[in-house]
C-alpha cells in the first residue's frame, strides 16, 4: 500500500486529486493547478511535503563524514542554522540525490532528501560511515509544510507563537531556527520567499488548518512542479540522476573544489570531466509559439552536430507560454528546434531560470 | 461520478458527439477527460474545410500535465471550429459539453452515430 502523510485525510476533505508520487499518495491539485500556481506567485500557498525525508546526522565525526559524502563543503556552515544545497555523488560523479543540509547544532546536521531516493540514501550513508563515529537517524516522526509566496512570512507569523514569529523576523535566506517543536527554515522550491517548517507529525494537521484559516491556499504537487521549473530548479530523477554529472546538470556551482585535499566521493571523476570539458550542458528553452514542451522531446540546433533532449517541460502559468530544461551539446546556442509530434518548432535557448519573485527573468544564454 | 449527458454519443477515447440535426455534428471531450487532463492550456483543432475520418486523429489537447490526441467520432467535412478556445482553453475545463466544444462536422453518413457508445456504454468503457 502507498504511504500517506499525516495530512492525507485533510487533502481528501479539500477534494484533492490524489496521485502516486514515489510510492506516496500525494495531492496533485485541489481543483486547478494553474490557480494554485498563481496563488503562490501572488499571495501565499502551503504544500504538504512530508513525503520528503529528514535524516539527522550526529556524532563526533559528523563534520568529516559529511565532507566525505557530500560535494559541497559543510565546513563552510559556520553558524548554527545555516544551510547548503548539496549533492550526494556516486564514485563515477553521478548524482545519487540532491538535498539541503543544515548545521543543526554542535556536531549535528540535518539532511532533507527526496522521497524516492530516501531509503537508498540512508543505506548509502550507512555503508560509507564505517570508519566514522556518526549516528544516522531517519526521522519518519516528522512532517514538513512549505509555505511559499510573497505573503508567506506574514501569514506564518500570524499563526506562530511569539518566539517563532520573532525568529522568522530575523531569519536570513537559507538558514533555519529551532523554536520549540518547529524547525523553521527560510528555504523553498518555488523561487518565492517563504519557509519550510519541519515539525512533529502529530502537529501537522493543526498547523495546516491554521494556515488555511488565515488565507493560505493549499497547493498540490502539480503546481510545485511548474513553480520550480519556472524558477529553474532541477527535479531529481528528471533533470539529473545517477547517470548524469552535476557539470551537465547546471549544478557545478554546488561543488566545493577547494580545499584541494578534501577527498569527497565522486571528486576524481568530476576532476577528469572538468579537465576534458563537459560535452553537454543543461539550458533553458522558451517556446512562444503555441504548444507545450514535454520531457524527452528531441532538440536540434542548425549547424551543430548532435542532439539534445528535454528533461522537464511545461506550460508556464506566469509567462503564458511553454518553458523547458534540456540537456544539449555544449555548442548549442541562440535558437534551436524541438520535435513536437513530427513538427520542428523553434525555441530560444536561455539561462535556466525563468521567473523569480513573481517577475519574468528570461535571459538569452 | 462525472457528468454524462444521455443525449450524446461517445468514443472510448473520451470524445463526445452531439447530433445537431440536418447532418451536422458537434464534437468535444467529456467531463471525465477534462478532469483527468487537468487545466487545459492549448488545443490544436482541424482546419475548416478539411476532412476528418471516424476514429482518426483530428487534433490535440494539451493540459499542464499531458498532451492527448483528439479522435473524430464521425467522418465528414469540418464546417466550424471553436476559435474562442485559442484565447480561453480553460473553457474546456469549465464547460466541456457547452462552450468548450471543439469542432462541427457535416457528416458524410449520419448513420455512423448509431455505432457509437451511449452514456452507459461510455461509463463502462471509461471504467467510471
Amino acid at each position: 500500500m502507498a504511504k500517506r502523510t499525516p495530512l492525507y485525510d485533510a487533502h481528501l476533505k479539500l477534494g484533492a486529486k490524489i496521485v502516486d508520487f514515489g510510492g506516496w499518495d500525494m495531492p496533485l491539485h485541489y481543483g486547478s493547478q494553474v490557480e494554485e500556481h498563481h496563488q503562490v506567485r501572488r499571495h501565499a500557498g502551503v504544500f504538504d511535503v512530508s513525503h520528503m525525508a529528514v535524516v539527522d546526522i550526529a556524532g563526533s565525526d559528523s563534520l568529516p563524514f559529511l565532507r566525505h559524502v557530500l560535494a559541497s563543503d559543510v565546513d563552510r556552515l559556520k553558524t548554527i542554522g545555516k544551510a547548503q544545497y548539496s549533492l550526494m555523488l556516486n564514485p563515477r560523479g553521478g548524482v545519487k540525490d540532491d538535498l539541503i543540509v543544515y548545521l543543526a547544532g554542535e556536531s549535528r546536521y540535518r539532511l532533507v532528501v527526496n522521497c524516492g531516493t530516501a531509503a537508498a540514501d540512508v543505506e548509502w550513508l550507512r555503508e560509507q560511515s564505517g570508519a566514522f563515529a556518526v549516528d544516522i537517524a531517519p526521522r519518519p516522526d516528522l512532517a514538513i509544510l512549505a509555505v511559499q509566496g510573497p505573503e508567506a512570512l506574514a501569514r506564518v507569523r500570524a499563526v506562530a507563537c511569539a518566539e517563532a514569529g520573532a525568529a522568522i523576523d530575523t531569519l536570513s535566506p537559507f538558514s533555519a531556527a529551532q523554536v520549540g517543536t518547529w524547525f523553521i527554515a527560510r528555504t523553498g522550491y518555488t523561487g518565492e520567499d517563504g519557509v519550510e517548517i519541519i515539525l512533529p507529525a502529530e502537529k501537522a494537521v493543526d498547523l495546516w488548518q491554521r494556515l488555511l484559516a488565515v488565507g493560505v491556499a493549499p497547493v498540490g504537487l502539480g503546481a510545485r512542479d511548474t513553480l520550480r521549473l519556472e524558477a529553474g530548479m532541477n527535479l531529481y530523477g528528471s533533470d539529473m540522476d545517477e547517470t548524469t554529472s552535476p557539470l551537465t546538470a547546471n549544478l557545478g556551482w554546488t561543488i566545493a573544489w577547494q580545499p584541494q585535499d578534501r577527498d569527497f566521493i565522486g571528486r576524481a571523476a568530476l576532476e577528469s570531466e572538468r579537465q576534458a570539458g563537459p560535452r553537454q550542458k543543461l539550458v533553458g528553452l522558451v517556446m512562444e509559439a503555441r504548444g507545450v514542451l514535454r520531457a524527452h522531446q528531441t532538440v536540434t540546433c542548425d549547424g551543430v552536430a548532435g542532439q539534445g533532449e528535454i528533461t522537464s517541460g511545461t506550460f508556464s502559468p506566469t509567462l503564458g507560454y511553454s518553458i523547458a530544461l534540456a540537456r544539449v551539446p555544449v555548442a548549442f546556442e541562440g535558437t534551436a528546434q524541438v520535435d513536437i509530434r513530427g513538427r520542428q518548432v523553434p525555441v530560444t535557448i536561455v539561462k535556466p531560470c525563468f521567473v523569480r519573485h513573481g517577475q519574468a527573468v528570461v535571459n538569452q544564454e | 461520478m462525472s457528468e454524462l449527458p444521455s443525449e450524446l454519443r461517445y468514443l472510448e477515447t473520451h470524445e463526445w458527439v452531439r447530433n445537431e440535426g440536418e447532418g451536422i455534428a458537434t464534437i468535444g471531450i467529456t467531463d471525465h477527460a477534462q478532469d483527468a487532463l487537468g487545466d487545459v492550456v492549448y488545443v490544436e483543432l482541424p482546419e475548416v474545410g478539411s476532412t476528418v475520418n471516424a476514429g482518426e486523429e483530428a487534433g490535440v489537447v494539451e493540459s499542464v500535465k499531458a498532451a492527448s490526441d483528439i479522435f473524430s467520432p464521425v467522418t465528414g467535412e469540418v464546417i466550424a471550429i471553436n476559435e474562442a478556445l485559442e484565447d480561453a482553453p480553460e473553457t474546456i475545463n469549465d464547460s466541456p459539453y457547452g462552450d468548450g466544444w471543439f469542432f462541427k462536422v457535416k457528416m458524410a453518413d449520419p448513420a455512423e452515430l448509431d455505432g457509437l457508445l451511449d452514456a452507459d456504454g461510455y461509463r463502462e468503457a471509461a471504467g467510471e
